[in-house]
């Protein structure tokens, strides 16, 4: 909790991301998605039959999947992304009480201290990101089996099939959460939240940013 | 309201940049752990796949509401199709036509095919992709029967089987198609053939992984060469033996 004396302003806006980190966000959510979907439609019996084309399909998919890395490389040219990915990166004291709390499944905000982005979303980052890399590399021994021993595609088929499932459902996770925060989703879309949710939800990163931000 | 605050100017204060430098960096490690296991997982998948489709295929047998059969390898056939869509046929509309380098050639009904011998064979089905679904009963007439009473010419050497999906083509030697273990399945797993299996006809090419086994099978015609099928244009074997072709080292079907 800030110890905040200045009322006024309590509908203020405050920057939360910059227009790199958004982008970033909005082509890997869109590849990721593609991916997604034509997964299904090769994988669930009952999509596959209503869809079949299954050679485009299967293009569709590679060359999403291909792409999938390319946006958060790319936004590596922006400082403010790059300062998001340290803000990712790196975990402070608080951010072993919130993963403690959730773990106690603790919901009281007093508990959950988090800075920029809470323990939560630092965790996921990291496991998707090193997620969607397993699934590149699999997915590329699969689509070019003459690179690799043919023992490897059998291997590579059986992680990027267990793995896929598992990335549905931390996926629909992180969809979950964000349709349950409208004001999480307005960051994300617009780059300002409210100063009161920021405040509420991200108390060490508000308490440290400069006091001017209005 | 400021929304044009710049980035990361040196006015954030000591405290924020803190907040990024300091700590320790838990998301590189979880994100190189996350590559490590992944890369574990492919060294040992071979050990870990038997262990779980054994578990999978027990656990689908008990399981009512047929939701393993969506985990990866959950002991179920998995439905590809390479067309659009696929035109159903059934008793009335559904016909096999058997022409080429043969004396007779001649079309069979569904009733026509039901009235010929029928052989039953019970034998695992490999897909080339790795799944493994045990002991399978395929029952039908023996494609050997078919050509023999079309009469096969001299210097026919192959047989080119076309489906009523439009796309897909297959073909095997003469002397394969000859092979016992080999049939126009009009029953799986003691059920008519359903349309998702390549109903109501399809060819069973037991030992063989299992793209040489057309669904939907319309045509049945005989040549002197073997022309590649479908999936072999695109880089499979056209001599597609199981465990012995395409790479693979899977325990032969028949």
């Amino acid at each position: 909790m800030s110890l905040r004396v200045d009322t006024p302003g309590r509908t203020a806006s405050v920057r939360r991301f910059g227009p790199a980190t958004r982008w970033v966000h909005r082509t890997t959510a869109v590849l990721m998605g593609v991916c997604v979907v034509t997964a299904a439609c090769l994988y669930v019996p009952q999509l596959a039959e209503l869809v079949g084309r299954r050679e485009l399909v299967v293009r569709v998919h590679e060359w999403a999947g291909l792409a999938l890395p390319v946006p958060v490389l790319a936004g590596l040219v922006s400082r403010a992304f790059r300062a998001d990915l340290g803000f990712l990166n790196r975990f402070g004291p608080h951010d072993r009480v919130w993963l403690r709390a959730a773990l106690r499944r603790d919901k009281r905000r007093s508990s959950r201290p988090a800075g920029k982005f809470n323990a939560g979303q630092k965790i996921y980052a990291a496991w998707i990101a090193g997620a969607t890399l397993v699934m590149l590399g699999t997915g590329l021994i699969m689509w070019f089996t003459h690179l690799t021993p043919l023992v490897w595609r059998t291997s590579a088929t059986f992680v990027h099939d267990w793995l896929a499932l598992t990335i549905g459902i931390v996926l629909a996770g992180h969809i979950g959460m964000a349709l349950g925060d409208p004001e999480a989703r307005r960051g994300m879309r617009t780059g300002e939240v409210s100063r009161e949710w920021a405040e509420r939800e991200h108390s060490v990163w508000r308490r440290s940013a400069p006091r001017e931000e209005r | 309201m400021n929304p044009e605050q710049p980035e990361a100017p040196e006015a954030r204060g000591e405290d924020h940049g803190a907040e990024q430098k300091q700590g320790k960096p838990v998301g590189r490690r979880v994100f190189l752990g996350t590559l490590g296991l992944g890369a574990l997982g492919v060294v040992t998948a071979p050990t870990l796949q038997r262990g779980l489709e054994s578990f999978l295929a027990s656990a689908s047998d008990k399981d009512p509401t047929g939701l393993t059969d969506l985990l990866p390898n959950g002991g179920g056939f998995r439905y590809y199709s390479v067309a659009s869509s696929v035109p159903r046929k059934n008793a009335t509309t559904y016909r096999l036509k058997v022409d080429g380098l043969v004396d007779h050639p001649r079309t069979y009904t569904l009733a026509e095919l039901r009235a010929l011998p029928q052989n039953r064979l019970v034998r695992d089905v490999q897909c080339v992709t790795g799944w493994r679904v045990p002991g399978t009963p395929f029952e039908g007439v023996r494609l050997s029967r078919l050509l023999d009473a079309a009469g096969v010419r001299q210097g026919a050497g192959a047989v080119r089987f076309t489906c009523f999906d439009g796309t897909y083509t297959e073909s095997l030697t003469l002397d394969q198609a000859r092979r016992a273990d080999v049939l126009v399945a009009l029953r799986m797993q003691d059920k008519a053939l359903s349309h998702a299996h390549g109903g109501p006809a399809r060819l069973y090419v037991a030992p063989m992984y299992f793209y040489k086994s057309a669904k939907w099978l319309s045509g049945i015609t005989v040549t002197e060469d073997v022309k590649p099928g479908y999936w072999e244009e695109r880089g499979y074997d056209v001599d597609a033996w199981v465990g012995r072709s395409n790479g693979r080292d899977d325990e032969p079907t028949s």
